[in-house]
């Protein structure tokens, strides 16, 4: 198994043509160390999300992109141009801010304009982008009126075509759904990915969201105190996690914290064969991987343990099971809905499912 | 939920209040602005004939005009310093901002006769300000314009009201929430045009207000033109206030405050406009 700096060595090659580089990039505010050597490439055409809890530096790695900070080391380059030395209003990007920041002394139309009008487009030229803009959102409507008149998800749409209209090599997205209520946020992810996929451009997006990181994204940087842990697409971030906080953070798991002596892997009641070297290691085994076994021999490669239930959830289409191993080990079980369940029970796992992390 | 009884107690006090010093003066006021003086004695008889007198006489318009001057370049001149000043203290000033706040608003609380009187002796023909350029041998003899001249007047009451022309802008930039800058330079607008484009009208509110206070303000004043204006320097109240005083024509006090009441009332409403229009609701 990879380190997690390995990991994300792999995938900055696998990358293809890189739109922006960051290199080894660090930031402090004063003795706060927030950003940590962090070489990250975003290819032209991606969808790629930094996910990470608050603090993790998530949004300044945007700011320092967008050039509203300035990194204490390391550089930035998009498309072959040094960029962490211009000012932020000589860089092809654009942001949509978390509280979208729209102008409240200009309409809507007049806010979509600014920045075409700032570098002196023409008349007819700006009428006509920014109609489309508009219309690309659809919001042509409410061109007339003031942002203070539209909701939150109505603003969010003129932050979008504000920036996008500029046609930009990138665009920041930082939070841009966080203050939207569930199923509206669920109707602009989809928009947001339709509107990505039209228009070709790159997207770097912001967000604590883990299912929304995993819906929208090619690829998801994972930050943790300023570092990054684990850069990968958003399968292979799940199904692979390079990490015990990545496993635990990306989705539910399991953490199996084993013991590897000759190829065979302990945890309590729990034990497996694993081909890893031998001494103390951890596993992460997704809720799902775990199912209740049936009557019959089980396959190959597969490893069976009793458990008694101790908690039964039901959520419509699945329900998740917490079952207490012989040796206290508690696991979570997400099996497809089947009735009320008690007592021991016996379950099965494929070893394949098992995958050893990094502490 | 508050008895009748309450309530009327608590309303009370400020309807008194208003009463007795607001509404009962300016009524006082207004009556003798169309009452006589015969041989030293106000008589209640009703005319028009001090509004007559103060459209005949150019003395009094003249007087008028050249104070809503002075009271012009005091807001003027008090813009030009407040604005700058409280635009680098809301953005640029950092962590010196608070003591460089409180090291404008510490003035204020020093009395505005000791300010008056501190003028005086800077720029009277022997006071500072001539010493220090005849030092510098860039005169010979004391500059007698300094003191005693509308120019003294504009300087004295600049310094004065500044603070009251930069709280209003200050608070107004502080309200502008910054990540609407960081969206015009994103947008790729430099410094100049974001301050055009953005800050300034947002700031037009508080602009407004501070202009207002500046001008009401000196319009109103009379201690700065008693102190350092001397003859060419005399504003409307001097006026009003010689009226009630040695000339003993109250009458005509009243209808020249009745006329400065009706331009001060007129601009408080028409910048409230301004402001409202300019405000975002």
């Amino acid at each position: 198994m990879s380190s997690p700096a390995a990991n994300a060595q792999d995938q900055l090659s696998a990358a293809p043509e890189a739109l922006l580089e960051v290199r080894e990039v660090a930031k402090r505010f004063g003795a706060r160390e927030v950003l940590k050597d962090i070489s990250l490439n975003i290819a032209a055409g991606e969808f790629l999300t930094l996910l990470g809890e608050s603090g993790s530096g998530k949004t300044t790695l945007l700011r320092l992109v967008a050039g509203f900070e300035q990194p204490t080391a390391g550089e930035i380059w998009m498309g072959g141009e040094r960029l962490d030395t211009l000012p932020p209003y000589k860089r092809r990007v654009n942001t949509v801010f978390q509280h979208y920041a729209l102008f409240p002394h200009l309409s809507v139309r007049e806010n979509v304009a600014y920045g075409l009008r700032v570098k002196k487009t023409s008349a007819t030229e700006i009428g006509s982008r920014v109609d489309e803009a508009l219309r690309m959102v659809k919001i042509q409507e409410f061109a007339e009126s003031r942002p203070s008149k539209l909701s939150g998800g109505q603003q969010q749409r003129v932050a979008l075509a504000r920036a996008l209209v500029n046609r930009p090599l990138l665009l920041l997205l930082d939070e841009p759904l966080s203050a939207l209520d569930a199923n509206l946020r669920k109707q602009m992810q989809s928009e947001l990915k339709a509107l990505q996929r039209e228009l070709g451009i790159t997207f770097l997006f912001v967000t604590h969201d883990q299912e929304e990181a995993m819906a929208l994204s090619d690829r998801i940087a994972l930050l943790r105190n300023g570092a990054l842990e684990q850069v990968a697409s958003p399968r292979e971030i799940y199904a692979h996690p390079a990490t015990a906080y990545t496993a635990q953070f990306i989705g539910q798991t399991n953490l199996l914290r084993a013991e590897t002596i000759d190829g065979t892997a302990r945890c309590g009641a729990l034990q497996w064969p694993t081909n890893g070297p031998s001494g103390p290691a951890i596993f992460s085994l997704r809720p799902e991987a775990i199912r209740l076994a049936s009557d019959t021999a089980d396959p190959p490669g597969t490893a069976r343990f009793r458990a008694r239930l101790q908690q039964q959830f039901f959520s419509g289409a699945s329900e998740m099971l917490e079952v207490n191993c012989a040796g206290g080990q508690l696991l979570r079980v997400r099996i497809s809905a089947r009735g009320p369940l008690s007592g021991e029970q016996e379950f099965v796992f494929s070893i394949a499912d098992a995958i050893r992390v990094q502490e | 939920m508050y008895s009748r009884a309450y309530k009327t107690l608590v309303s009370l006090p400020p309807l008194l209040w208003v009463g007795l010093f607001l509404l009962l003066p300016y009524a006082l006021m207004f009556a003798h602005s169309f009452w006589a003086v015969h041989d030293g004695v106000i008589v209640h008889q009703w005319n028009l004939h001090n509004y007559e007198t103060l459209f005949s006489k150019p003395v009094y318009l003249k007087v008028l005009l050249r104070t809503m001057r002075i009271a012009a370049s005091v807001t003027l001149c008090s813009l030009l310093l407040g604005y700058p000043l409280a635009y680098y203290l809301s953005f640029h000033a950092g962590v010196r901002k608070e003591l460089l706040y409180q090291l404008v608003i510490v003035p204020l609380w020093v009395s505005y006769l000791v300010r008056g009187y501190a003028w005086k002796t800077i720029l009277g023909s022997e006071g500072v300000l001539n010493g220090f350029l005849q030092y510098l041998h860039l005169t010979h003899e004391p500059v007698a314009f300094l003191l005693y001249s509308p120019f003294a007047v504009v300087l004295m009451l600049t310094h004065i009201y500044t603070p009251f022309v930069f709280l209003p802008i200050y608070a107004a930039l502080e309200h502008i929430p910054r990540p609407l800058v960081e969206a015009s330079h994103d947008l790729g607008a430099g410094s100049l045009q974001t301050f055009l484009r953005v800050i300034l009208p947002l700031s037009i509110p508080g602009l407004l207000a501070g202009a207002t206070f500046a001008f009401v303000l000196s319009l109103g004043d009379f201690l700065a033109p008693l102190l350092v204006g001397g003859a060419s320097g005399t504003m409307i109240a001097n006026v009003v206030q010689s009226l009630f005083g040695a000339a003993f024509d109250w009458p005509l006090g009243a209808a020249i405050s009745v006329c400065i009441l009706i331009i001060t009332i007129s601009l408080l409403f028409l910048s409230e406009r301004l402001e409202r229009r300019w405000s975002l609701k």
